[in-house]
């Protein structure tokens, strides 16, 4: 009977997409404005870096260049270095932690995946700040070690800083993608599996490991594409050899205006992230990144299973072996505790670095010692003294909350266009407005700012909002997507029957129902504009700041406690949304 | 004698037959490419009266419905209510309620805040509006619930719930899509009867769908059968079941016993029907067709009684139900026949063979 009222449902979708207002036309102004200034600007970033500078004829030049010059080669090496490596450690220190995460009881897993979330939630320049008092020459750790009459560690600077920093971004998105496939994931089928004579290691890598490779597979993509646009981390925690693209993009439109060497360099990471996807998209299916079950799970078809299979065999192989000796020495109370006391590390390793911003904003000391010789409040009174602080705060928050609203607008409109319509453009529309989150940030920020040049928007407000609107747009679209799925159609069908308009439809039932997606697309695209530098650092300037854009310029100049004032004032921030959205979220009454 | 109670259930149906139909449905159709989900149909309703929709999954019930309330667009045809052409008018503007399989209960909003809502479209006065939802929650016992949200109910509260936000602002038709497929028989049973009351009680218009027959012979003024969507038989209850016009019709609606075969004519003139299990003779009103099936109920056959025609067989199996009981009857093969037992008589043995008889003018040809 359901499934004849979802007919019924297709069928109204039918009788209006007829009409000349179908429900897709709701979709009509997100897809405007993702043209305009989305595909539009990238597109001709793309066309800049294959024509001469002078004459505008077609050039393979810049492309030239790059490889041939032996600094851009080794950049875009290392790019794909750090990237690649970032992608496989998040995986490698994630997976224990999902996997013991998706094995708690409910109450307790909300409680751990708030505290994986802290890095989350965390501005990326208040994390690298965090990790640069940390692995600094005199930073925490040195501290400890000279302390301790050890001579002090280059932390920073180097490839192990830049990991860190990385690490700790990623490891939340890597483990919060892996979890929702493990937490479905039948865990009866291991013990089926180990009442059939399978060995508990057996049982994990044949079993378990290869059920949860669509989720590792999709945490290896998402990782691996948003580490390829890294700059803040690569500029402030590495060295010379951890220099980066998008780094080398900035530098060129920065120093140089070099529009169609910024744009072949663009159209390197692009083509990275694009060719990653269509070799996920081949082997796993893309629908399977939005949760949605594909035909294909887990590791292809013919000789590429067989060989996953033997390797997964020598690992249960390999894993017995080192199994038994391990567990004989630690003895077996010992093993149990292992993953929760792993568990435990990493996630010290994730919440830390935010926790040790605190005292330092109270500092007395106008350097970042550790701890602090006294406390007091001068670096707020600095914070809030400053001019150029205080107006950069107010123009985030106004800039972040237009953004929010416009995007939640827009993404909402797209979202219940496409929950209801049956044409056969929703899947490429639904692409599309995923398509920013994809599409590298450097990318869309170059070309943008190339197209506000041209039209007076650098400098304003409105180019700010309307740059975070597009990098925003796919998380408020996910968001409420998700929500809308499992919203009930047949309410709205009830109240028009009961004599409610559309406008009073939509407005007293269906955004009431929807409304913890609304809230959470808000939010995301709140701390999405709250936290960008991407953009800003082209658009945003002069006395036209943004937070983020003034705690950057800062942190290149000199490291200085105010710096940590306004990480505390900024996270005091983004808890408060937390916390008055999940308020908001709670169903009435 | 009539009783008060049937007098005022036909009274409005015999007043409707002359005047205007309530709802008057056109050549109305629909298909979705190649599929026909509704042949061009046509059905007057008149007003007061309880009509149900009967038939098969698939056979276009929950189509015509939905047309007819605007929530699906017809391909064809035209929609009347009071003699008013409705067929472009859109969902909300239309007088008609609708009670949905899951109630569709709105589940941000009290009980008394849902049934308030078609009021509060209608731009009713709070005071009004007040008063109208606590007669509504009356009527259907649930003052003491106004102020849940419908998950705190059980589920034939929410039934209640979903009828009260209907009755509540008198559609000129109300139409149920199996408005109890989700209750468990016995609340089924009780709701049933709550629904007669109501109908009794507002002389609303109603279009019920079901596919349990046993629910519409019980609840309707008239029974639309519905098959391959199109209209398979209209008439009441009794009509239906006392004269089935084809096969399906007399399957569908109580237990049938069939026979197939060619029609002949005996020396005097009498039709016979030719079967497998040998010569019937039919009623003399049996109209000329050349093969046809009859149709013979249980409680028109008798176990070594008296009769014109005669099948003789094995029982395989009696069958007790509280108040008969069913002998049924192996005729060889496969085919076995229904019989139900008059009252105080004693079941044959498993195992015995019988004689079984009925009387020509107690089955119907049927195409
Ligand atoms: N949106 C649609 N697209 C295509 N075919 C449809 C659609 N809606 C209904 N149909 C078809 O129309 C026919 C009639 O469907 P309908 O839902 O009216 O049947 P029904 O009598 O209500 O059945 P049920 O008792 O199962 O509810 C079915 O064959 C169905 O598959
Ligand atoms: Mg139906």
């Amino acid at each position: 009977m359901s499934a004849a009222a979802l007919n019924h449902d297709g069928a109204f979708a039918a009788a209006r997409r007829r009409l000349r207002f179908g429900p897709l036309w709701l979709a009509a102004p997100g897809l405007a404005f993702l043209a305009i200034f989305f595909l539009f600007p990238v597109l001709r970033l793309l066309s800049l870096s294959v024509q001469d500078l002078e004459t505008s004829a077609w050039t393979g030049d810049h492309y030239a260049r790059i490889v041939a010059t032996d600094v851009y080669f080794r950049v875009l090496m290392s790019t794909f270095r750090i990237a690649g490596l970032t992608a496989l450690l998040s995986l490698l220190f994630g997976y224990p932690l999902a996997y013991w995460l998706a094995q708690l009881p409910e109450r307790q897993r909300g409680l751990a995946i708030l505290a994986v979330m802290v890095p989350f939630w965390t501005s990326y320049l208040v994390k690298t700040f965090a990790w640069m008092v940390i692995l600094g020459r005199t930073g925490v750790i040195n501290q400890i070690l000279s302390g301790t009459g050890m001579s002090p560690l280059p932390l920073l600077h180097n490839e192990f800083g830049v990991m860190a920093g990385m690490v700790h971004a990623m490891l939340p998105l890597a483990v919060l993608t892996m979890l929702p496939v493990m937490t479905t994931l039948d865990r009866r089928l291991v013990q089926a599996a180990e009442t059939l004579g399978a060995p508990p290691a057996n049982a994990f890598w044949l079993v378990y490991f290869q059920l949860s490779l669509p989720g590792v597979a999709a945490a290896g993509l998402l990782t691996f594409i948003s580490s390829l646009g890294f700059f803040i981390v690569p500029a402030l925690l590495g060295g010379p050899q951890q220099t980066m693209l998008a780094q080398l993009i900035i530098s060129q439109i920065q120093e140089m205006l070099n529009w169609a060497f910024a744009g072949a360099l663009a159209t390197f990471m692009l083509v990275a992230a694009l060719v990653t996807c269509w070799v996920y998209d081949r082997l796993f299916g893309l629908s399977s990144l939005s949760g949605e079950t594909s035909g294909r799970t887990g590791g292809g078809q013919g000789r590429l299973r067989g060989a996953g299979m033997s390797i997964l065999s020598g690992l249960a192989k390999a894993s017995t072996a080192l199994g038994g000796p391990v567990g004989r020495v630690l003895g077996p109370r010992m093993m149990d505790r292992l993953l929760p006391l792993y568990s435990a590390a990493v996630i010290v390793f994730l919440v830390a670095p935010a926790l040790v911003v605190v005292p330092i904003a109270f500092t007395t000391s106008p350097f970042l010692d550790f701890p602090p010789p006294g406390y007091g409040l001068e670096w707020f009174r600095v914070y809030f003294n400053s001019d150029l602080w205080v107006s950069a705060t107010i123009r985030s928050f106004a800039v972040a909350f237009a953004t929010a609203i416009l995007a939640t607008l827009v993404a909402g409109l797209a979202a219940l266009a496409l929950a209801r319509s049956s044409s056969r453009w929703r899947g490429a529309i639904f692409a599309f407005f995923l398509a920013p989150m994809i599409v590298p940030r450097i990318v869309i920020a170059v070309g943008l700012f190339y197209l506000f040049a041209q039209i007076g928007l650098v400098a304003t407000d409105l180019g700010l909002i309307i740059g975070h609107t597009v990098l925003a747009l796919p998380f408020a679209f996910v968001a409420i997507s998700a929500v809308v799925k499992g919203h009930d159609w047949r309410l709205d069908q009830a109240a028009a029957t009961l004599g409610a308009n559309r406008v009073k439809t939509l407005m007293l039932v269906t955004v009431p129902l929807i409304r913890g997606g609304l809230v959470a697309a808000f939010l995301f695209a709140f701390i999405t504009s709250f936290d960008e530098l991407t953009v800003a650092i082209f658009v945003s300037g002069g006395v036209k700041t943004t937070l983020p854009k003034q705690m950057w310029d800062d942190m290149i100049l000199q490291l200085n406690p105010t710096l940590a004032a306004v990480s505390v004032v900024v996270f005091a921030i983004v808890m408060a949304l937390l916390l008055i959205a999940e308020w908001l979220r709670r169903p009435a009454r | 004698m009539l009783s008060p109670l049937a007098q005022t259930r036909t009274a409005p149906v015999q007043a409707g037959a002359a005047a205007t139909p309530k709802l008057l449905v056109d050549g109305l159709t629909k298909r979705y490419g190649a599929i026909t989900a509704l042949e061009p149909t046509r059905l007057e309703v008149p007003a007061g009266e309880f009509l149900t929709l009967l038939g098969p999954s698939g056979s276009g019930k929950t189509t015509l419905l939905q047309m007819i309330c605007g929530l699906v667009e017809p391909s064809g045809g035209r929609i009347l209510i009071d003699g008013q052409d409705e067929t472009r008018t859109p969902v909300h503007k239309r007088d008609i309620g609708l009670v949905f399989q899951h109630y569709a209960l709105f589940p941000h909003l009290t009980v008394a805040e849902n049934i308030g809502f078609p009021l509060r479209m209608r731009g009713v006065a709070p005071a009004d509006l007040t008063r109208r939802v606590k007669e509504a929650l009356e009527m259907v016992h649930l003052g003491h619930l106004a102020g849940r949200f419908p998950k705190e109910l059980s589920g034939g509260q929410q039934q209640r719930v979903a009828l009260a936000r209907c009755f509540v602002y008198q559609p000129s038709v109300i139409l149920m899509d199996e408005p109890l497929g989700a209750l468990d028989k016995k609340l089924r049973e009780h709701m049933q009867y709550e629904i007669k009351r109501l109908h009794r009680e507002t002389g609303a218009t109603i279009i019920y769908v079901t596919h349990d027959q046993e629910e519409a012979l019980a609840m309707s003024d008239r029974i639309c059968l519905m098959n391959h969507a199109r209209i398979e038989q209209l008439g009441t209850p009794h009509d239906i079941y006392a004269r089935p016009k084809t096969a399906f019709a007399a399957d569908f609606i109580g237990v049938s016993n069939i026979f197939r075969g060619q029609v002949r004519r005996d020396g005097s003139g009498t039709p016979m029907l030719v079967t497998g299990n040998g010569s019937f003779r039919l009623s003399a009103d049996t109209p000329d067709r050349p093969d046809g099936t009859l149709v013979v109920r249980p409680e028109q056959l008798d176990i070594d009684g008296d009769g014109d025609n005669e099948v003789r067989g094995e029982v395989v199996d009696t069958v007790y139900a509280g108040s008969e009981t069913r002998v049924l009857v192996s005729l060889g093969g496969e085919e076995t026949i229904t019989v139900r037992l008059r009252r105080g008589t004693a079941p044959p043995r498993l195992g015995e063979v019988v004689a079984v008889r009925w009387r020509a003018d107690a089955g119907v040809l049927v195409s």
